[in-house]
């Protein structure tokens, strides 16, 4: 109202574009004059990483002898351990033919006959692709990190859900763990727990546990108020309401919980080898150091199978209906299962007779060799055309910009998108970082997500719109997208590798993969969720196809698009981080070079801290957007 | 308990509600006269329920009335604070309700006070006989014993054989009964309705306030019923409490409500009334004028003036009103007339 | 119930370290459940080699793990560990071997000196050495490169899309011994580290610049397969000279050859008996490893297939290491 009301008054206008436009040319213009001053070049050398790398020398030293470890933290360490080493007695007790005939009892009455299938089939997949030793020992590692996250999940998500101002506190930080890329954990976790197994638990849990707590909270939040009064007003007790009410009531929601849980757990898992946690993960490293995707691929399988299994069970129950009965058959056959399954132990090995597996390494490799030398040209030609066209100009204006520049844009950007609030808390991020150290590669890595967010947006987008036009293009895209959820993000450096070599773009390329499926996704659910009534008032009053998606569904998707974008970028900084793995360099090759070298820990240690506030502040400047419905109404408040 | 100086059932003083932060500083000021509205808007605080004071007698039906927002609900639940009130006095069977530590709360609510909510709050996880027989399970009564008495109570309304159902399983006037077996089990003095059936379709509302009559005629509890329908108030309520604002504006018979609206807002509130149903003879008989022959029929003050109307066209001699065996005044055809006509004299008479 | 069980974990840990706290390698040390133990024959024991990010290294690991289980009945794992980290094993009880070190004189300070969780167990006979190398032809083309000298003078020719306007020196796995950047800093070369963080990206790049006739220059190192493959030259940096790598902040020099040698823990040199013999005994030449090396990265053999072929054609070499 008060932008009509004044420019009428006055009698002049200034187009819409004019401001945005004149920030942009005063921006040039600074950085033109500016450009090369005050920028922050990178020094290995830097006090800030020396210092810490003196602190994990100091720790090193003092393990053994200061009483905050000998006391705490080792004992935690020596706990999550001997509980790893019970699963893995365990699982290896049981052996193959005890593992496959337990997990296809338990799938069996969790969701009957195709889950048990699926899941006898998925074990037996393990020892068929010649991976049996390693996914039991990423089963035992899964299964410590999923018990560990629900005993402390769980009852801190009830007390969330009971409690407003509990789910107040938690609710943010629990925000900061979720755009916290995995890399992050690493380092600190070291530290603490050093490297090994239980480090490892330690760091997948705390990965796996904000959506323990989150559902939980949701679960137990959304239970009837009135059930929760009528029990009140009959006079049960705290813990009568929360056992007979809340938890039997948030039951089916809490499946879904432990189901996302484990989905966490296991895409953290692989990383967690890194610090020298056992198990596939080790496989898929290894062939990333070999740079062969004929190691890599049948452990990024058994992973997915080992997810999707997972995740059919435990959405079996969680969909299953808790008063129905289990039939008497099923539990006849999950009883037989179970039971031949342990009385061939003592007959059966162990382990998965090497004779009854197939090696795919060689031809898998032969493949990839053969993809290699035919597309060459393509894959260089796509490849160059995006380094030096986009990635080299942007990386080359970010860096030789001075900081202060840098910072101001960020600012005035975040302020126009999501308001004072967020925008201070950008700036605030990008001081620290420049405080930190690691100026230079927070901008190349920053060059590198903004280039994969741009193309994972055109495409998602794109493949959203189809979709939400063509029902039978979505029909087929649904079950692909899928898929690609449920697997682990590290499962898409394989192609990337194998087409690109390491180079940046391979981290473009993977995270693209990794973060178009959820862009598809909210795209098209949020054209579809466009109201049916608006599409026919448009239809009637005859616009043409592309105007009905211009003027009337692209602008009333605006928040599902804006939360998509969100989505992407936290989505990219993650991947592109693990991107340091295959040359993406910059603050991913800090981390990993922070694992590998004693002497870049503090480097790597810091860099990790830059990557969390990175994507603290690109997430701060997209996430305003989503909760304003239109630019204008800012404006009149 | 029973040594209380009063024989209510429940009484309340001066009960105050305020939602927000600040309550008590609103109470210790001049605020707490504010309207609702000013005060919202002056302290960001709702007054729910303003200074409301009342008696229940044991065995009677004492139904609260409003409109929505009018604080019903909130009063209700302070009776045994499932909301805790910001001020006042509340006793049951005499115990101060406020003073009772957490302990002796439970011990009133599962054994004195029960309730039943609009929306049922049924657990939909636990067979119909398992949600009636909630309130015994909390209490530690054996499976066995629980069972029993669910079964009976559930006979006592009308669900023989649904034991083994799910709530969802029954439609939703089954579903209140539910609800009322389930208050109804723990053999309570007083029993709380919070409006139990407005969401209800009408047939089955009229089944389930026929249902609530004869419990009372058998159980003989105490109960205090809220609603916001005026004919399901006036079926039930010995004495009808009228809201507005959080504070009660009259409180009385059916007949005193519909006869003297205290002011405009309750007189809105029973205007659709058919009054002949609801007052009686006593209410518009006149003191005999000289000349009015008074050998005419005689019919007993309590009648409704509905059931005078067959009377007096059966005799032109006017009516002799008798309450307690002596002459309380007569009622001839044309005040009869007019009162139906709509020219209540009385009413003109005590505006006047 | 939960406070009890808590308790009862407590006590066990407790008990387990007697009561003095938990040191970290209190962990269930090389006691990990012996998988794939087929019911006839208890294994003697599990000895755990790290794997070192490069195929040489794997080439004598897998022919020890492969003595140690066809000769002496050990269960063997091949964590995948990287050097450094593989030291800290040791104290974790992660590590009972690393098969081939380069020397790392800071980590045998720290973790055999100071720590004492590890010792030496003498020398694997191979020689090491660290450089930088170019293909044949460039050095053919330009006689004068092969001396660092020169380097900023073919800058323009090493340029990539990676490097951006300086020149490239391809680098390999992040773990690797490096003094790149020291050198180019300390020599004023104008040239950037690209890291291509793996071996194999080494070897493509090489294999690919001596064929297509690419500039390249790169880190590289002997032992290796490839030098019997691709003709390499290597630079010359200036020479190494005693202790001109002492600090690695001004290294200006080139890397020394290296007696590679083998390093355990305490606790298996200690316990470890037959297994620890033999893994001290262990010794042989380049071309041994990089004819199994040659084997695992180019006859597509598995790194067991590679081990049992060089076994079966070198008994006599394998048997004196054989403890008696
Ligand atoms: N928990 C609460 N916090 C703040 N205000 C509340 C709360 N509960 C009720 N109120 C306010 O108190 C006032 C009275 O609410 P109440 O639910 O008692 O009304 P009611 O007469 O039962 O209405 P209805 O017929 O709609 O059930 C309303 O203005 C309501 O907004
Ligand atoms: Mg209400």
């Amino acid at each position: 109202m008060s932008s009509t009301t004044v420019s009428a008054s006055s009698g002049f206008r200034l187009p819409r574009w004019a401001i945005p436009a004149g920030a942009t040319i005063g921006f040039v213009a600074a950085y033109v004059i500016f450009r090369g001053t005050a920028t922050l070049p990178h020094d290995d050398e830097a006090p800030q990483f020396l210092a810490v790398t003196d602190l994990r020398e100091w720790i090193d030293d003092h393990r053994n002898d200061n009483p905050f470890f000998l006391y705490f933290l080792n004992y935690i360490r020596l706990g999550v351990g001997a509980l790893h080493t019970l699963f893995q007695t365990v699982l290896y007790a049981l052996g193959w033919p005890g593992i496959t005939g337990v997990m296809g009892a338990l799938a069996w009455l969790a969701g009957g006959w195709r889950t048990g299938l699926l899941a006898l089939a998925g074990v037996s997949a393990f020892g068929v692709l010649g991976l049996w030793q390693s996914s039991v020992d990423t089963l035992a590692l899964v299964g410590v990190a999923v018990l560990l996250s629900l005993v402390i999940g769980i009852p801190v998500g009830v007390w969330a859900g009971l409690s407003a101002r509990v789910r107040r506190t938690v609710t943010p930080v629990l925000d900061v763990m979720q755009i916290m890329p995995t890399f992050a954990y690493l380092a600190p976790l070291a530290l603490f727990f050093h490297i090994g197994a239980p480090a490892g638990a330690i760091a997948t849990m705390i990965y796996a546990i904000p959506p323990a707590i989150r559902i939980t909270a949701l679960a137990v939040a959304q239970v009837s108020p009135t059930a929760v009064e009528a029990s009140t007003s009959l006079g049960a007790t705290r813990w009568q309401t929360l056992f007979k009410v809340h938890l039997p009531l948030a039951r089916s929601t809490m499946a879904l919980a432990v189901n996302q849980t484990i989905m966490m757990a296991l895409s953290m898992v692989v990383i967690a080898n890194l610090i020298s946690a056992p198990g596939l993960g080790g496989d898929i490293i290894r062939g990333l150091s070999r740079a062969q995707v004929g190691i890599m691929l049948p452990a990024g399988v058994a992973i997915v199978v080992m997810a999707v299994v997972l995740d059919r069970m435990t959405l079996a129950t969680a969909r299953k209906d808790p008063r129905a009965r289990t039939r008497r058959t099923d539990l006849a056959v999950a009883g037989a299962l179970a039971a031949a399954g342990l009385a061939l132990i003592p007959v059966l090995p162990a382990v998965w007779p090497e004779n009854v597996t197939i090696d795919v390494v060689a031809p898998v490799n032969d493949a990839v060799r053969w993809a290699e030398e035919n597309w060459y040209a393509v894959t260089t030609g796509i490849k160059d055309v995006t380094t030096y066209a986009l990635l080299n100009p942007l990386e080359s204006l970010l860096t030789s910009a001075p900081w202060w520049l840098v910072a101001l844009a960020a600012l005035i950007l975040a302020w126009r998108v999501s308001g004072v609030r967020a925008a201070l808390t950008a700036l605030a991020c990008l001081l620290a970082i420049a405080l930190l150290g690691v100026w230079e590669h927070t901008m190349q890595t920053l060059t590198t997500v903004t280039v994969a967010v741009l193309v994972t947006l055109v495409i998602g987008l794109l493949l959203g719109v189809a979709a939400a036009r063509a029902p039978r293009f979505s029909a087929i895209q649904r079950p692909l997208l899928d898929a690609a959820q449920t697997m682990p993000a590290f499962v898409y450096l394989l192609p990337a590798l194998a087409l690109f070599g390491t180079t940046r773009f391979t981290a473009i390329f993977a995270s693209v993969i990794y973060a178009v499926p959820p862009v598809v996704r909210l795209v098209e659910d949020g054209i579809k969720g466009v109201p049916p009534t608006v599409v026919e008032a448009a239809v009637a009053a005859g616009s043409t196809p592309g105007q009905l998606l211009w003027k009337v569904q692209l602008p009333m998707a605006r928040r599902a698009i804006l939360l998509a974008a969100n989505q992407g970028i936290v989505m990219t900084l993650a991947m592109v981080v693990i991107g340091g793995l295959v040359g993406a360099g910059a603050l991913g090759y800090d981390v990993v070079s922070g694992f590998s070298q004693r002497t870049d820990f503090g480097m790597g240690f810091v860099a990790g801290v830059a990557t969390v506030l990175l994507g603290v502040m690109l997430d701060r400047i997209t996430q305003g957007a989503d909760r304003r419905t239109s630019p204008r109404k800012r404006k009149m408040s | 308990m029973g040594d209380s100086p009063d024989s209510a059932a429940i009484t309340v003083e001066g009960l105050w509600k305020i939602f927000g932060s600040g309550a008590q500083k609103v109470l210790a000021g001049d605020d707490r006269n504010l309207d609702p509205v000013a005060l919202r808007e002056k302290t960001g605080c709702t007054a729910a329920v303003r200074d409301v004071s009342f008696e229940v007698r044991p065995g009677e039906v004492f139904v609260v009335m409003g409109l929505s927002g009018s604080g019903k609900s909130t009063l209700v639940r302070c009776l045994t604070r499932l909301i805790e009130p910001s001020a006042g006095e509340v006793r049951i069977d005499g115990e101060d309700v406020r003073a009772a530590s957490p302990a002796r709360l439970r011990e009133i609510r599962r054994h004195q006070v029960s309730m039943v909510f609009q929306h049922f709050g049924l657990l939909p996880h636990r067979k119909v006989i398992d949600n009636v027989a909630y309130g015994l399970e909390i209490q530690g009564v054996p499976r066995q014993e629980r069972h029993a008495r669910a079964a009976e109570i559930l006979s006592l309304v009308g669900l023989d054989g649904y034991a083994g159902s799910f709530p969802d399983q029954l439609s939703g006037g089954m579903q209140q009964r539910v609800g009322l077996a389930r208050a109804l089990a723990v053999d309570p003095q007083v029993m709380l309705f919070d409006e139990p059936f407005s969401a209800l379709d009408p047939l089955i509302r009229r089944d389930m306030q026929a249902e609530v009559i004869r419990l009372h005629r058998e159980v003989g509890k105490t109960m205090v019923f809220i609603t916001h329908d005026l004919s399901e108030a006036l079926k039930l309520g010995e004495r009808i409490a009228i809201m507005r604002a959080g504070a009660i504006v009259q409180l009385g018979t059916a007949e005193e409500l519909v006869g003297a609206p205290a002011d405009d807002y309750v007189a809105d509130f029973v205007r659709d009334v058919p009054r002949s149903h609801v007052l009686t003879l006593r209410w518009i008989c006149r003191a005999p004028e000289p000349g009015d022959p008074l050998d005419g029929p005689e019919l007993p003050a309590a009648t409704p003036v509905k059931d005078a109307v067959a009377v007096a066209s059966a005799s032109s001699l006017p009516i002799k009103v008798v309450a307690d065996g002596e002459l309380a005044g007569v009622v001839d055809r044309d005040d009869l007339l007019a009162f139906l006509a709509g020219q209540d004299p009385h009413s003109v008479r005590a505006n006047a | 119930m939960k406070i009890r069980l808590l308790a009862g974990i407590l006590v066990l840990g407790l008990s387990a370290v007697g009561c003095g706290g938990a040191t970290v390698d209190t962990s269930t040390t090389s006691s990990a459940p012996a998988a794939g133990s087929s019911a006839s024959a208890e294994p003697a024991g599990t000895v755990k080699i790290a794997i070192n990010p490069w195929v040489g290294y794997e080439a004598s690991a897998h022919v020890v793990a492969y003595l140690l289980r066809n000769e002496l009945g050990y269960n063997v794992e091949l964590p995948e560990i990287k050097e450094q980290l593989s030291w800290e094993g040791f104290e974790t009880g992660d590590v009972d071997v690393i098969i081939e070190n380069w020397g790392h004189p800071d980590l045998k300070e720290q973790f055999i000196e100071q720590k004492k969780v590890a010792v030496e167990a003498g020398s694997t006979g191979n020689k090491g050495v660290i450089g930088w190398y170019i293909p044949k032809w460039m050095a053919d083309e330009h006689p004068d490169i092969t001396d660092s000298k020169n380097l900023n003078k073919y800058a323009d020719l090493f340029k990539t899309s990676e490097s951006g306007d300086k020149g490239q020196l391809l680098f390999g796995d992040p773990s690797y011994v490096s003094n790149e950047e020291a050198l180019i800093k300390n020599l004023k070369l104008n040239y950037k580290v690209v890291v291509g963080g793996s071996e194999a990206a080494l070897i493509k790049s090489a294999q690919q610049a001596q064929a297509q006739k690419k500039p390249l220059l790169f880190y590289f190192w002997d032992p290796h397969w490839l030098f019997s493959q691709t003709e390499l030259i290597r630079v010359n940096l200036p020479p190494y000279t005693e202790g001109c790598d002492a600090d690695p902040k001004k290294v200006a020099c080139d890397y020394p050859e290296m007696d590679l040698d083998k390093i355990v823990s305490k606790k298996f040199a200690d316990t470890g008996g037959k297994a620890y013999e033999l893994v001290k005994n262990f010794n042989w030449t380049n071309e041994d490893q990089n004819a199994v090396a040659d084997d695992m990265t180019n006859k597509g053999m598995s790194g067991e297939e590679a081990a049992k072929k060089w076994v079966e054609a070198n008994t006599a070499k394998w048997q004196a290491w054989i403890p008696k």
